[in-house]
């Protein structure tokens, strides 16, 4: 058998050299998946790095302070209105639901839900929340709008949260004689609690830097009121700013578009980097 | 407090946790609805037929033309081209991640793909803009800096992370006992990876570049800041180095300056439903893939 492929193909490697190519060719690959990116986003930070200053930053007029605001807001109030829903809908699947053909189907619904391109999110928002409630472009809609696409990754992380707490523990709050909702919320949700809340983080760093569903919902520029005052006024978001600068504005220098994009991956990674360092606290309070 | 006015309370409570879990059934459906509520009107204009096949896209033009293929076709260019980067990569970095790297290495490899995945879509279209198109319009010598090919790339590096995960799971899922067989009968390390692991991954696999697919045809800053915007019908392989116009790129350039209730406005929410009913597809189907997959291995 061996003698009859060598013939066929007299140049062919041998097993070990082919498992020596394959092997390069799968560093190489990884490399490829990593170095390019991680290059960009250098040559990105040093040519920001050197344009931001303070007074970018911090003006009112032509910084960035109501693009960061307006995001940080947006992002906070899309926490307030995603936690609740995607909490709750993660205890009724951990805690509550019968195995079954309702159960298979909202696992169904979550994974669609997720898949929903940001940009139809953005559609959505605007014929329910904009035209439809009548909300108007404004924070409450750009919120509601953002809460929604975040909800299949609250629910997924809580329920993963919830997952890890210790089945016996359960088991035994129910022997003391607590009912189902008791044992829920005094011994599973405290104990999921640094789950949920990282991943609750997680979700509003994916928030912040999504342009499409605040295009139509909630962003503006050059507002001659920059600050929100309520949840009806239209905001300014970093991440559309940036979109912005980067296409239609003329009379804007490359370093201030460099100094955006530096600050709103930042502001990501910064949000990020919240969500292990609560993770790796709260869990050190815990032990099981 | 009384056990009666405590079981109401709790009683209520369940229900409203009940109804969190079915939200998102509901949400689905709405979202469905609401797209086809502001879309049908569309067909006061034009037939499915004249959508699905019109050439050209002049949504403004009196009477406006709706031809949704160039931007079908633009969104197809760009996302084949984003998997065949992404996928052969993808699959490979995560056999690396998962057989061949050593343990340091996986440590460092995994939480770096992760941060990719939280690089914003509008950063990419802004480095695609700045500093990759020009770069490659150079280097290949091309007429214009922002085209097809510039959007599966940037669309290929964002995607990667949900295939480089999904990819490895499936391939974690693999028994070591498949494994530990392949080499005892002499099989080298690379051998049982290519013929034991990859195929017994495979449903796997095909699930992390279905969802893949879905995420690359559904992205829409990226490639509304590097494919150049221009609705015309991208032509063989010399159409990944001409500007395309994607589907979701349509719908962001001009739904802000778009009239409530003009035949353009529902013919972008006739894109938006479109959208809706392909990510539908793929999601359900590699759901149902890695559902059966799950059974049969067990």
């Amino acid at each position: 058998m061996k003698g009859t492929q060598s013939m066929h193909r007299p140049q062919r490697l041998g097993p070990r050299a082919t498992q020596a190519a394959a092997f390069a060719a799968l560093w190489a690959a990884a490399a490829l998946v990593l170095l390019p990116v991680a290059a960009i986003l250098g040559v990105m930070f040093v040519r920001g790095g050197r344009a931001i200053s303070w007074e970018l930053l911090s003006s009112a007029e032509d910084g960035l302070l109501p693009s960061i605001v307006g995001t940080v807001t947006l992002v906070a109030l899309t926490a307030v209105i995603a936690a609740p829903l995607g909490i709750a809908a993660a205890v009724y699947l951990r805690e509550y639901a019968p195995r079954g053909p309702l159960v298979r189907l909202i696992r169904l619904a979550i994974v669609n839900l997720a898949g929903v391109p940001s940009v139809v999110y953005g559609l959505f928002g605007l014929a329910l929340f904009v035209t439809l409630l009548g909300f108007g472009r404004c924070l409450l809609a750009g919120a509601c709008t953002l809460a929604l696409l975040a909800l299949p990754l609250v629910i997924t992380a809580s329920e993963e949260a919830l997952r890890q707490v210790p089945e016996r523990l359960r088991a035994a709050s129910f022997a003391l004689g607590a009912t189902r909702w008791q044992t829920v919320r005094r011994i599973v949700l405290p104990n999921a609690l640094p789950g949920i809340i990282t991943g609750l983080i997680l979700s509003m760093g994916r928030a912040a830097g999504e342009t499409a569903p605040i295009l139509f919902t909630a962003a503006f520029i050059a507002l001659t009121k920059p600050f929100p005052s309520s949840v009806l006024d239209p905001i300014e978001a970093l991440p559309f700013k940036l979109y912005y600068m980067a296409t239609e504005a003329h009379g804007i220098t490359e370093d201030a578009k460099w100094a955006t994009a530096s600050v709103l991956v930042g502001l990501v990674l910064t949000i990020n980097l919240v969500a292990v360092i609560t993770r790796a606290r709260l869990r050190g309070a815990r032990r099981w | 407090m009384n056990t009666g006015a405590r079981r109401v309370r709790e009683w209520l409570i369940e229900r409203a946790i009940q109804a969190a879990g079915a939200m998102a059934i509901v949400f689905v459906l709405a979202i469905f609805a609401f797209l086809l509520r502001d879309a049908l009107p569309v067909f006061r204009e034009t037939t499915v037929r004249d959508l699905a096949t019109g050439r050209t896209w002049l949504p403004t033009a009196e009477p406006p033309k709706l031809g949704l293929l160039p931007l079908l076709l633009g969104s197809l260019y760009v996302t084949i081209g984003a998997l065949l980067i992404s996928v052969p990569l993808g699959v490979a970095c995560a056999a690396f991640i998962s057989e061949v790297a050593p343990r340091w290495m996986r440590e460092t490899l995994k939480p770096a793909v992760e941060v990719l995945a939280t690089i914003p879509s509008v950063v990419f279209g802004f480095l695609g803009l700045l500093l990759v198109g020009p770069w490659l319009a150079e280097l290949l010598d091309l007429d214009v800096p922002l085209f097809a090919g510039l959007g599966s790339l940037m669309l290929a590096f964002m995607a990667m992370p949900m295939i480089v995960s999904l990819s490895e799971d499936a391939i974690r899922a693999v028994p070591m006992t498949l494994r530990q067989n392949s080499l005892a009968l002499g099989a080298t390390q690379w051998q049982t990876i290519w013929r034991v692991v990859l195929p017994a991954g495979r449903s796997g696999i095909i699930a992390a570049v279905l969802l893949g697919m879905g995420r690359a045809i559904g992205e829409t800053m990226t490639v509304l800041m590097v494919t150049g915007n221009a609705a015309v019908i991208p032509l063989g392989l010399p159409g990944f180095l001409r500007p395309v116009r994607t589907m979701t790129a349509t719908i962001a350039a001009e739904m802000g300056e778009t009239a409530y209730n003009t035949p353009h406005y529902h013919a972008l929410f006739a894109i938006g439903l479109l959208l809706f009913i392909i990510t539908f597809a793929a999601n359900t189907i590699a759901d149902v893939v890695v559902r059966r997959s799950g059974r049969t291995t067990r």
